[in-house]
């Protein structure tokens, strides 16, 4: 054997050797690979599961602060409480009830408007005797001046009542009055016969009925109150005068604008002339002082040519004037409001208030009622809106004056009209007194303070009643539609309105009218702040088919490898699980 | 002391005085074309800046949204312009109220505004649904306060420019229903008077329609002891006569308006018409009223109508003028502007303002000013200004560079121009790439540059008045005259059209698909790269085995290994 052939055999047996290792190796490999291969698949599907969509999830999701959602829910149903304090004082009349005076009781009643909304009035009567001073007071000629000399005593606080009981041979009152219901929150009232041998709870109980009565007139009724609250409770039950007396009141607000204007369409003939400021200050604005605490008004006014009245008045030989009839008033408006222009400097409500002069061809004009009849004022109103007046000039002046003819405005009559209209628009509801009431006429100020009350409560109510509508309506719309973008500025508007809402609710509960008055404006404004934000609309329209446009071309080419290789492993993985199964049989 | 106690008392009994004048100045322009001047002036003896109980709120012939906007927002002095088409200097002369194209806005506020920014905010918002107009539109990116060129018109040295705000929007497209809201303004509406004529088809068929408001305080009398409110409404029209009539001069107010005068209105105490007689037309109905007045350095006598009286309306009951005329000979004016960008590419380019003097021997400082949109950078070093190719160094230069969506840039300049010369301001300037939101809905459009802004007292040819006496006619009233031998005007240029380097706006889409595909691709070798196994393949035979091999089979031949 050669040197060469030896080597020749050695490398052979070297190759076959280190071949079949080789291909071992190779088998060993394949194996481990595969399971490499396995491994590696559920770890990028682990990746993507783990990481990825938490990470995509969390950086295109929308901002949404914290919002009070349980403390609004409790808005939804709501408990108002109506307390009225009524500070009875009975002169005396009995020596034996004197020691026993005073005391007081409570008188609650509850009545469920709808599911979600209640009331609950609380009457607290606490009886005491009158001071020397009141007597005093008391003693005056007239009823009217015994009234000014008690509320120079002493100052009675927003929403309560005083009753005092005199005598039934009093001579304060003509005999036929039972009650006298003055200018502040003090009643006069004869007190019913009694009989001596009557212990006090007799007394009292005969006076009970008597009391409620007074409160009944002075403070609002039921029916007043579910009006105040129409926002949020469907009129059902409501008479029809207070459901109109509802409907002519302008909203809540926290400010109006009363805008006076004077319609002169010739001023050719006629060169209008109205001391519109005077008129203001002595009629308008005493009111308006009066009613601050619960608005603030803003007062201007115009003169506008050349404003026509959106129909023809019809000419009636009868009477020879034109007329407008009641079904043509609503056509009235239209044209002239595009010339009335509004506030550019508030966006208050406005209130307005026209004084039309008809021109020289078309005068006199009278409006007339449903009925054919004439109106005396010549005036109408539109529930929310205004009131317009129709002022005739024509027999101002002869046929040949000379034109333009000057003409002085007879405000303190405009001014009766307007102002009564201004009252509806206010929401000032008309008493309706039991026989036997007197009611002090308001004065100047053309508003009593009991009626002040009165307005207070019912705009608390509505507010509250508006701002919880309100802010649970935006809760359920924000838990609706995810894909809007709450910020903190909204949520923080959001849990103030709360907040301020029950505070005045708490505080109407404890009687303080004034400050349940400013919590539910605040309340109002925060929500309103809240439900109008414009951050609010930036996002809410993405809809998902442009969400899927926009991600298909990443999530399929990524996704669609990981899910074969998974399902590959899975079924692998079955297969083994057979094979081993098989094995075993 | 008495003295003033009886005053107010007398005052607060009767209600404030007001009156309302109303002209119509109709100038034949030596083109061929008619220029039609409205003016209508309210003026009223109050104060809106009065606060508490003697606040302004009892509106007679003011207009009650105007009024409420001044004391609401504090406002000393207001100008408001909207216009459509440019004005001609070169062809038809100085206007009597010069206006740019598209919306102008300034405002002087009350010292005591603190927060003035704030209040032009809302005050723009609040004109923007006064008068229909797109002045939302002014933000901070297009206001400035100019230092000098925009002084107080009316009562009142405010010097402050803090107080005071200037936009433009050269943009805005006036129409219709731009001029119902400012006809609204007026007492009389559009039902009588002059606005009768204003017939929104035949103002707009025009070459030139421009409306404004202009509201100042301004004296009582001459002794000037108490303010008085100002409101002077204007609305200057061109009609191009010559070309549509078959080249004929001659005009009726019935062939411009398509209606016919019949009264004035009632509440004006003056109402007139003036038609500028200075080239003798033929004018028909003649009047034997006439008027010399000196408007921009010029003498031009004045045919009046006076509209308060029943003989004008003649038989008919109705005033329709003609007027025929050859007159070609028209003062050059002495003081115009015009601009250009050139350069090329969308890069850089440069700014041209030619300014022209054409007084024979006099020089005369000129106040220029410049408000450029920061999407311009103006590169301020390459400022040069040239007249008769020597370099004329301004004497007074404030400029206020930009902010990238902040402010825009400001240049002003006090020039002193040369006679009869023509001074060039060159500035170069590099487009900036907005933000694909940035962008307006055309943006192949071009964007706009509002127009520059040439102040000047130009010396006058003839000898100015400047007694305040009554009969001034308005148009000559307006820019109180200081002194006899030189006279206000303010030259607007043309605004610009620059075009920017402008996106494929479906870029975003695109963009996302192709980071999309990337990512995806980079990912999917990625993930093959993980879960393949690779083997090394036998290599197959070459192609001229294999066909060997194929025949072989046929031939039954062995096979090649």
């Amino acid at each position: 054997m050669s040197k060469q052939r030896q080597d020749l055999l050695i490398y052979f047996s070297f190759y076959f050797v280190f071949y079949y290792y080789y291909y071992y190796l190779l088998c060993v490999f394949i194996l481990l690979e595969k399971q490499r291969v396995r491994n590696a698949v559920l770890a990028i599907a682990a990746v993507v599961i783990v990481v990825g969509i938490p990470l995509w999830w969390k950086t295109t999701e929308t901002y949404r602060a914290w919002l009070p959602y349980s403390e609004i829910s409790e808005l939804d149903s709501l408990q108002v409480t109506h307390i009225i304090m009524c500070g009875l004082l009975s002169r005396n009349t009995n020596p034996r009830t004197q020691k026993k005076v005073p005391l007081s009781h409570v008188n609650v009643k509850e009545h469920q408007i709808d599911a979600k909304t209640g009331l609950r009035y609380k009457y607290e009567t606490r009886y005491r005797t009158a001071t020397i001073m009141e007597e005093d007071a008391l003693n005056q000629p007239t009823a009217a001046e015994a009234d000014l000399s008690l509320h120079m005593l002493s100052e009675n606080s927003c929403g309560s009542v005083v009753v005092y009981v005199i005598p039934e041979s009093s001579a304060l009152m003509p005999e036929d009055v039972k009650a006298y219901v003055g200018q502040r929150r003090t009643v006069l009232l004869r007190s019913p016969p009694f009989r001596s041998s009557w212990s006090l709870k007799e007394v009292l109980s005969n006076l009970d009925v008597e009391v409620e009565q007074v409160v009944s007139t002075m403070s609002f009724g039921h029916q007043d109150i579910v009006a105040a609250l129409s926002n949020r409770v469907r009129m059902t039950k409501v008479t029809k005068e207070s459901m109109a007396d509802s409907m002519r009141a302008i909203k809540s607000s926290p400010g109006y604008e009363i805008t006076f204007s004077l319609l002169n369409p010739d001023p050719k003939s006629h060169s209008l002339h109205w001391d519109i400021e005077g008129a203001v200050q002595s009629y308008i604005q005493p009111l308006l002082n009066k009613l601050a605490p619960i608005a603030n008004f803003s007062v201007d006014s115009q003169i506008l040519y050349y404003a026509v009245l959106g129909v023809n008045p019809r000419f009636d030989n009868s009477v020879s004037a034109y007329t407008l009839s009641a079904d043509s008033l609503s056509h009235v408006i239209n044209p002239v409001e595009a010339r009335l222009g509004s506030n550019a400097a508030s966006s208050n409500p406005v209130l307005n208030f026209l004084l039309y002069v008809p021109d020289a061809h078309h005068s006199p004009l009278y409006i007339r009622d449903h009925s054919k009849r004439e109106v005396p004022s010549n005036a109408f109103h539109s529930p929310r809106w205004g009131g317009i007046m129709v002022y005739n000039v024509n027999e101002m002046y002869g046929p040949e004056a000379e034109r333009p003819v000057d003409i002085n405005i007879n405000m303190a009559k405009v001014m009766g009209v307007f102002l009564a209209q201004l009252r509806l628009m206010l929401g000032v509801q008309r008493t309706h007194p039991p026989t036997g009431f007197v009611l002090q006429s308001p004065g100047s100020a053309g508003l009593a303070d009991w009626e002040l009350d009165r307005l207070l409560w019912s705009r608390s109510v509505e507010n509250i009643a508006t701002a919880s509508t309100t802010i649970t309506s935006l809760a359920q719309l924000l838990d609706q539609i995810g894909n809007i973008v709450i910020n903190d500025n909204v949520a923080q508007q959001v849990s103030s309105a709360v907040t301020s809402l029950q505070s005045a609710v708490a505080e109407l509960e404890a009687g303080n009218l004034a400050f349940a008055l400013h919590y539910s404006r605040e309340a109002v404004l925060a929500s309103e702040r809240a439900f109008f934000d414009p951050s609010l609309l930036h996002l809410l329209y993405f809809p998902d088919d442009q969400k899927f446009a926009i991600y298909i071309p990443l999530f399929l080419p990524m996704c669609v490898p990981i899910v074969l290789s998974l399902l590959k492993t899975v079924s692998e993985a079955k297969q083994r699980l057979a094979d081993k199964q098989a094995k075993s049989d | 002391m008495h003295c003033k106690s009886l005053w107010i008392k007398a005052s607060a009994k009767s209600p404030a005085k007001d009156q309302f004048q109303e002209e119509l100045v109709i100038r034949p322009l030596h083109s061929g074309d008619i220029y039609a001047s409205f003016q209508f002036r309210t003026l009223w003896d109050t104060d809106f800046l009065q606060e508490g109980q003697k606040k302004v709120s009892h509106y007679r012939l003011f207009p009650k949204s105007l009024g409420q906007v001044l004391s609401k927002f504090s406002v000393q002095e207001l100008h408001i312009s909207f216009t459509q088409g440019f004005w001609r200097t070169m062809q038809w002369g100085q206007p009597f109220i010069p206006s740019p194209p598209g919306a102008e806005l300034w405002v002087w506020f009350h010292h005591t505004v603190s927060d003035v920014d704030g209040n032009w905010k809302e005050l723009t918002n609040v004109l923007s649904g006064i008068f229909c107009a797109s002045l939302n539109f002014i933000d901070m990116t297009n206001t400035v306060q100019p230092s000098a060129s925009f002084k107080p018109l009316g009562l009142g040295n405010a010097t402050d420019h803090r107080f005071l705000r200037y936009a433009t929007l050269p943009r805005e497209i006036v129409c219709t229903e731009n001029l119902t809201p400012w006809k609204k303004l007026l007492p009389c509406g559009s039902k009588a008077g002059l606005a009768v004529l204003m017939k929104s088809e035949k103002l707009f068929h025009s070459s030139f329609h421009s409306q404004a408001v202009h509201i100042r305080p301004i004296c009582q009398d001459e002794q000037c002891t108490s303010k008085a409110w100002e409101l002077r409404q204007t609305l200057n029209v061109v009609f191009d006569h010559y070309t549509s009539g078959q080249g004929k001069k001659e005009w009726s107010l019935f062939k411009m308006f398509s209606r016919t005068l019949t009264e004035a209105c009632p509440l004006a105490s003056s109402s007139k018409v003036y038609v500028d007689i200075t080239d003798n037309p033929e004018l028909s109905p003649a009047t034997p009223l006439l008027s010399q007045a000196v408007v921009l350095g010029d003498r031009r006598t004045y045919s009046v109508y006076d509209l308060t009286r029943a003989e004008t309306f003649g038989q008919l009951r109705s005033f329709n003028l003609l007027l025929r005329w050859k007159g070609d000979n028209m003062l050059r004016p002495l003081l115009h502007a015009e601009r250009y960008v050139a350069g090329f590419g969308l890069q850089t380019g440069e700014i041209h303002t030619v300014i022209y003097n054409n007084h024979p021997y006099r020089a005369f400082p000129v106040l220029l000013m410049d408000s450029v949109p920061w999407y311009l950078q103006l590169y301020i070093h390459t400022l040069t200004v040239t007249s008769k190719s020597r370099d004329n160094k301004p004497s007074y230069i404030h400029y206020q560079p930009a902010k990238d969506r902040h402010r825009p840039h400001l240049l002003e300049m006090l020039i002193q121009l040369p006679p009869h010369s023509m001074t060039e301001v060159t500035v170069q300037f590099e487009r900036a790439l907005l933000k694909w939101t940035e962008y307006t809905p055309d943006p192949n459009h071009g964007f706009y540059v509002g127009s520059s802004v040439i102040s000047a007292l130009v010396p006058s040819m003839v000898a100015m008045s400047t007694n305040f006496t009554q009969d001034q006619p308005l148009f000559s009233s307006f820019v109180p005259v200081k002194e006899e031998s030189s006279y206000f005007v303010r030259v607007y240029t043309e605004p610009l059209l620059v075009n920017l380097p402008t996106p494929d706006f479906s870029m975003p889409y695109n963009v996302i698909c192709l980071t999309c595909t990337v990512v995806a691709v980079g990912y999917g070798s990625f993930y093959n790269l993980l879960t393949r196994t690779f083997q090394v393949d036998e290599p197959s035979p070459p192609l001229a085995k294999r066909l060997a091999n194929f025949i072989r089979r046929i031939r039954g031949v062995p096979l090649l290994a």
